[in-house]
């Protein structure tokens, strides 16, 4: 058992200010100093006009950010301030999914704004201790504890000293050391990073909820972007909050009845049809794995193949067996999706903690895709054992998974060795050497581990120049875009969802648009139009969850039986039902009555906002939106011929001869094909989404979204005049 | 275990019962805060009322919800954030909630309802064995 020794350095006294429909109208920024101690807290006024401009949770996130950076900031600056925010529905329990955290940073990956959530308990709990939104900045000399204590009204510094820096172990501490019994843990929730994550660029944030059922801690994810690399970076142990007999009336809404009825129905409609429909209580988004490779979805190999024979192996009945059945696992609560599963009494085989019997919190669709088929493995066990160690070491697993496919097929082609790779062999399914890279990363001394952990941009870089490996095949092959590496969807064959995840605010992630089915396999979006206005709406639809502070799931992952029939098309995937049920749960909590467009408009006020953020910061031109070749189509001729026929059809569609071609012939000129379309699907969205050729915000829609402050002006004036930054 | 019977075959759905058991619980005569229902179907009795069967307590995220010694299922109102999971899993759906009460509410055995019924259609039994 490992320890933590708490000393107190800084300790303020506040009045928790009560939530009034959804709001505390507070924010607190802690700034611990310059390296010097000098520890700080600021508690400010949320004014209307704020709540008016920026909703709350991510929009708040961003507001409090823009304030606290410059131009010239980078994620290591001490001014880089992460920022957490719920939003108005945040902690609301009568409707599933209403528990969500976003954290805002400078992302090291990306060099701009990214915004990354989890479940857990923290920001209901944040906001029930009298704060809508924490913002923490500066950097501590030593490795501190930030606690907030909503039942004593109390911010207090600790210097942390411990023996085990990594998630579960600081998580576990801390919900002992801050509770005054074991059932008590529940009034706790503790965001944490590990050791990866003090050097790594993927390093996640861990944000624990306790389930007194299996009685310890679970971890929830905002893994994205490496945010926990923001933590770590300022000395950041952890930040704790603790908020006792939450009672669900805590969020003070305007018409609790409206609630209960909405949230009733849902939770009747995942009773009546999870079983049919999604299986999330029973085996989470892991039942994805099936679906996915049915349809040449699934990554396989660094997303060069879409399905496999060996996918008998990863299928939801393989995965039910692992996860413990019948448990309320909600990471929030009322949250009848219950889709947080887990597997209990785990017996590690490798690592510091080999032997250790653990519960580990998933794997999801996502880890299970990534760090499985995209890696070649096809092992549940090995990847529950790697899911464990990304979260206690604090590496996003996403990233992980997509960085190590690329490490693997650098590996097989010949471009790195084992010289380079401190003498591991790392093809795709090599299981015992991979599992040994992760836990190579976790200090980050070995210089080939250390320098994955940077990420596939870095790695482009340092593998040219350290090992010689050729620059251009890694640009075709690396699965990055804007310096995040891509998600667990091989989006290829979908022109729309080259946009999904290419023509992000934030880089290739699942969060904006999901549009593979409607457009590959339902064939909803014909034209160009079609697809940038679902690229237009479905960004703009998802992002208000992160404003609110609910979670995607139970928007589409469960359905009213009748949906396919009352909705055809784009409008039965907006599943207009669940829409109407967050516009009716929106003004239930707030009092303030919100149309479906006025929705979008929340929304696209953010957007763009976010957008300007990132000119802001130098980036955010067309150039900026990069796409590689292996997102577009097949690279290399074995990527062909295992769907000959297929691509054939495709070369032929686009009205290519292929007569007397090698193959390598035929892949030239169908990518070349596909560029020419790409280029025509970012004109198209940039249109709809009222930017111009170079992907920036016209001074027209910045008007028509209010967001033409002075500072904004300053920023966007130079673009405008020139097309480009002054 | 304990547990209220209801035998449907005697019920004239005069609803005294309802009546006795919010009167009792929540110092209202109100149907909606009764935690015994009695409706017609199509003219015939339906009354539903919860059976101790302990469906409920899995979906619980706090576990909020557990036997007490007769085996009877309790709610423990501290633990409780009004979710309302339980409702809608109960299987028989004779888990109540209502706007005025924050915490969802159900049948405890408690037999206030069994003198005042008129026609004699409810009964405590006492299985005498754990649950």
């Amino acid at each position: 058992m490992s320890y933590i020794n708490l000393d107190l350095l800084a300790e303020w006294s506040y009045d928790p200010a009560p939530i009034h429909r959804g709001y505390t109208k507070k924010y607190l920024t802690v700034d611990l100093g310059k390296g010097d101690g000098a520890f700080s807290h600021t508690v400010s006024d949320v004014d209307d006009a704020m709540i008016e401009t920026f909703t709350g949770g991510r929009g708040f996130g961003l507001k409090i950010l823009w304030d606290h950076v410059t131009e010239q900031s980078r994620w290591d600056s001490p001014e880089n301030a992460l920022v957490i925010s719920g939003g108005p529905i945040c902690g609301i329990t009568q409707y599933p999914g209403t528990g969500k955290t976003y954290s805002v940073f400078l992302s090291p990956l990306t060099d701009q704004t990214y915004n990354s959530n989890a479940g857990g308990y923290l920001g209901p709990y944040l906001k029930a201790s009298g704060f809508d939104a924490l913002a923490v900045a500066g950097k501590a000399p030593e490795d501190v504890v930030v606690y907030i204590d909503g039942d004593e009204g109390k911010i207090k510094i600790f210097k942390a000293e411990t023996d085990n820096r990594n998630a579960y172990a600081v998580t576990e501490n801390l919900h002992k050391h801050f509770s005054k019994d074991e059932y008590d843990q529940i009034s706790i929730s503790v965001m944490s990073a590990g050791r990866a994550a003090e050097h790594s660029w993927w390093g996640a944030l861990n944000v624990s909820f306790y389930d007194p059922r299996r009685g310890l801690p679970r971890l929830k994810q905002a893994g994205r972007g490496g945010g926990g690399t923001v933590l770590r970076d300022k000395n950041i142990l952890a930040i704790a909050v603790r908020k006792s007999g939450f009672t669900g009336k805590e969020n003070n809404p305007a018409d609790m009845s409206v609630l209960q009825k909405v949230g009733t129905k849902l939770h009747r409609e995942i009773r009546q049809n999870d079983d049919v429909q999604c299986l999330m209580r029973t085996v989470g988004t892991a039942h994805l794995n099936l679906v996915m490779n049915d349809y040449d979805i699934l990554p396989v190999n660094n997303f060069k193949f879409g399905r496999s024979e060996k996918i008998g192996a990863i299928t939801p009945e393989a995965y039910k067996k692992y996860f413990t059945q019948g448990y309320a696992d909600g990471c929030w609560h009322g949250c009848s999706m219950a889709c947080a599963k887990a597997v209990d009494g785990f017996e590690l085989r490798t690592g510091p903690d080999k032997g250790k019997k653990v519960t580990v919190d998933g794997p999801e669709y996502e880890t299970a895709a990534a760090i499985g088929a995209n890696i070649g493995i096809f092992d549940p066990l090995w990847t529950i054992e790697a899911n464990y160690y990304a979260d206690h070491y604090a590496l996003d697993t996403i990233s992980l998974g997509t960085g190590l496919a690329f490490v693997c097929e650098c590996y097989e082609l010949g471009l790195i060795n084992k010289e380079h790779t401190g003498g591991l062999e790392l093809n795709f399914g090599a299981a015992e050497d991979l599992m040994e890279l992760i836990h190579r990363m976790m200090d980050g001394r070995d210089e080939f581990a250390a320098a994955v952990a940077k990420g596939i941009r870095q790695m482009k870089t340092i593998f040219s120049e350290r090992y010689g490996a050729d620059r251009e095949v890694m640009e075709r092959i690396g699965m990055e875009g804007q310096g995040i590496e891509v998600s667990q969807y091989r989006c290829q064959e979908s022109v729309a969802q080259w946009g999904g995840y290419f023509l992000t605010l934030k880089g290739p992630q699942h969060d904006e648009a999901w549009v593979i089915f409607m457009d590959m396999v339902n064939k909803q979006l014909p034209t160009f139009e079609d697809k940038a206005e679902a690229l237009f709406y479905f960004p703009n639809f998802r992002l208000w969850f992160s404003l609110v502070g609910v979670c995607k799931l139970p928007w589409n992952d469960v359905e009213p039986v009748d949906n396919q029939i009352r909705y055809k098309g784009i409008e039965a995937a907006k599943v207009p039902e669940h829409v109407e049920n967050y516009l009716a749960i929106y003004e239930a909590v707030t009092g303030k009555p919100l149309s479906k467009e006025e929705m979008i408009l929340q929304s696209e006020k953010m957007y763009n906002f976010e957008r300007i953020f990132n000119f802001r910061m130098g980036k955010g031109t067309r150039a900026e939106h990069n796409i590689p070749d292996r997102a577009l189509g097949p690279v290399f001729p074995d990527e062909w011929e295992v769907r000959k026929d297929y691509f054939e059809g495709r070369l032929a569609e686009a009205g290519i001869d292929g007569t007397g071609l090698t193959v390598e012939q035929k892949i030239e000129k169908l990518l070349a094909h596909r560029r020419v379309e790409w280029e025509k699907l970012v004109d198209a969205v940039y249109s709809r989404r009222g930017w111009d050729k170079n992907g920036v915000p016209t001074r027209e829609t910045v008007e028509r979204l209010g967001l033409d402050s002075a500072e904004v002006l300053k920023v966007m004036e130079p673009y405008w005049r020139t097309g480009k930054r002054a | 275990m304990k547990f209220l019977k209801a035998h449907l075959d005697k019920c004239i759905q005069c609803g005294a019962c309802m009546s006795a058991c919010s009167k009792a619980w929540a110092k209202e005569d109100s149907p909606e805060l009764s935690r015994i229902r009695v409706e017609a179907v199509a003219g015939l009795t339906d009354i539903t009322v919860c059976d101790q069967c302990g469906g409920c307590i899995a979906v619980c995220p706090t576990m909020a919800l557990a036997r007490d010694k007769n085996g009877v299922i309790q709610i423990d109102r501290k633990r409780c954030t009004s979710c309302l999971m339980c409702v809608e899993f109960c299987p028989k759906a004779s888990m109540r909630f209502s706007p005025k009460i924050p915490s969802p509410f159900k049948c405890v055995a408690c037999g206030i309802c069994v003198p005042e019924c008129p026609s004699g259609a409810l009964q405590i039994i006492d299985t005498g064995k754990e649950a």
